[in-house]
């Protein structure tokens, strides 16, 4: 049967497009229009057959499977659940109580992505926007150790850099563009300027821009390697635009200084707003990257890095992380949900995931897969499962089933377990 | 003799399409299997575009195809994934957050001057 779906959400990347059209003859995907190239393989990459679930690779009934899982984890000391964020929030919620019930630590993504932008929203506070507000409003926009033209294929003609709105009808020639990185890239060739800083130098280059908006002058040439004529420049621009947005990525959070360069960046935003409107978002990778912070917050009080093993969470950045907890081998089983430690982890810290008995709920092959104990293929959220996923700006957004395969949910699979467990 | 270089890892389209080609495709393998140079490192440490080289940090080390790019001096990048990630370490600062971008890294030729590992 041919179906023909509109209006679809991609689930891939933070940006959760949402005008994409799908076409399907039964369970296989035969044509995706408007997604970037990243997005197309959510869908047409996708292997619709049905799977049973494996126990150290065998096939079993999902019973058996669930029933081994809940040996697991009733046996285990410190188990570990991680991952997240290529899920449904509805499942993320289960996720949470799973851990609450069996006094896990929760870990997602967000410790390898965003965590210390977290971190900084906690210190400072996040001046920030929708998407929308950017669309139709922004005149300067400053990508701050982002790539979009890599990472986010359809933010600059969605959202920003060509994006046409209520007072930016010309799009592209409405906006000023400034690009901030360590190295040229796709996105620093479409900006109108572009700041080479020195690694590990973003948070001098920021603490900078915050004395010249305060009209102080430092006492040097250039910082970070850059120019301060060039900072001055920047800053006046910023003072005296209309709408500025500063969107920032893993340049900020995974050079030293981590969550310092992100409070800085943050800060500077805050206090542009004595001046003009300036907002900041950070570039969220995963497609409910943010949604897993939003239900852990909501659930538990903290955005990621959460431990239940006291019967209350605590917060441990650093001691609950996923890394942390596997490269001190304080795991000692680890449910791994839609997503792949395995690939990007660092591997001293992978490979104890290989020495521990592990659960993986996956909707596809992955490294960490290839190595579970229970592993239950699941369905894919917004391709064979419908759910809600948030996008980059907070905004909650209905993630499509758009092929019915029949394949158990992440949701389904965890409450299942939850009520073997109890 | 080797220099030490600062490297960075990080998306790339490529990257992410070989992902969902399933991360042991041929696909993923050329997305990821790189090193982007600065052409200045690449003739000091006789390192040629499209040659071998190997990739050492104290965590572990990888031999990649190296490739001219716009790099400035002293700063290398390899696309995310399994590969780079032996070269990883995992102190996080009390963050959570190994180095993934930051990291010392020697890098000297192996000695081929063509083709894939």
């Amino acid at each position: 049967m041919s179906t023909v779906v509109e209006n679809v959400a991609c689930p891939f990347c933070g940006c959760l497009c949402d005008d994409l059209t799908v076409e399907a003859e039964g369970t296989e995907i035969t044509k995706v229009r408007l997604a970037c190239s990243s997005g197309q393989g959510i869908f047409k990459d996708y292997d619709p057959r049905p799977r049973r679930p494996l126990i150290d690779g065998r096939e079993v009934e999902w019973d058996e499977a669930v029933a081994e899982a809940a040996k697991i984890l009733s046996a285990a000391d410190s188990p570990l659940i991680y991952g997240l964020s290529s899920s449904a929030s509805e499942a993320q919620r289960k996720a949470v109580a799973l851990a609450d019930r069996i006094g896990a630590v929760i870990d997602s993504t967000s410790s390898v992505c965003h965590g210390p932008t977290g971190l900084a929203m906690q210190a400072v506070g996040e001046p920030t926007c929708t998407l929308g507000e950017v669309r139709d409003r922004a005149d300067l926009l400053v990508f701050w150790g982002c790539n979009p033209d890599a990472s986010h294929l359809r933010h600059f003609p969605r959202f920003s850099l060509t994006a046409k709105g209520a007072l930016t009808p010309n799009g592209r020639s409405d906006r000023t563009v400034y690009v901030v990185d360590v190295r040229p890239t796709g996105s620093s060739k479409k900006a109108d300027h572009f700041l080479q800083v020195d690694i590990g130098t973003d948070f001098e280059v920021l603490t900078t821009l915050r004395l010249l908006v305060r009209g102080m002058e430092p006492s040097v040439d250039t910082v970070g390697g850059v120019p301060v004529t060039q900072l001055k420049e920047l800053a006046l621009r910023m003072k005296s635009c209309r709408y500025g947005v500063a969107f920032m990525g893993m340049g900020l959070t995974m050079a030293s200084a981590r969550q310092l360069n992100v409070a800085e960046l943050f800060t500077l935003v805050a206090e542009l707003n004595e001046f003009a409107k300036f907002s900041v978002i950070p570039m969220r990778g995963h497609g409910n990257v943010t949604g897993a912070d939003q239900v852990l917050t909501w659930t538990s009080g903290y955005p990621f890095a959460v431990s239940f093993a006291r019967g209350y969470p605590q917060f441990g950045p650093g001691e609950f992380t996923a890394v942390d907890m596997l490269a001190r081998r304080a795991a000692d089983a680890a449910v791994i949900i839609a997503s792949d430690p395995g690939a990007h982890f660092p591997a001293a810290a992978a490979a104890h995931l290989k020495r521990i008995p592990t659960i993986v709920l996956d909707h596809g092959p992955s490294v960490v897969a290839a190595h579970a104990r229970v592993l239950f293929p699941t369905a894919a959220y917004g391709v064979d499962a419908a759910g809600t996923a948030y996008r980059m700006d907070n905004v909650p957004i209905p993630l499509t089933k758009v092929i019915s395969t029949g394949r158990f949910t992440d949701e389904e699979i965890l409450d299942r377990i939850i009520e073997a467990v109890a | 003799m080797s220099e030490p270089l600062t490297l960075i890892t990080g998306r790339t389209r490529k990257q992410a399409i070989g992902m969902h080609k399933g991360k042991d495709s041929p696909e993923y393998r050329e997305a990821t299997a790189l090193v982007e140079m600065n052409p200045e490192d690449m003739a000091r440490l006789n390192i040629e575009d499209g040659g071998q080289a190997l990739l050492r940090t104290a965590e572990g080390e990888i031999e990649l195809t190296a490739h001219a790019g716009t790099l400035p001096v002293g700063l290398v990048f390899v696309p995310m994934g399994t590969l780079v990630n032996t070269l990883i370490g995992t102190e996080t600062l009390g963050t959570g957050m190994p180095s993934f971008k930051g990291q010392t890294v020697d890098i000297t030729p192996v000695g081929q001057t063509e083709g894939a590992s």
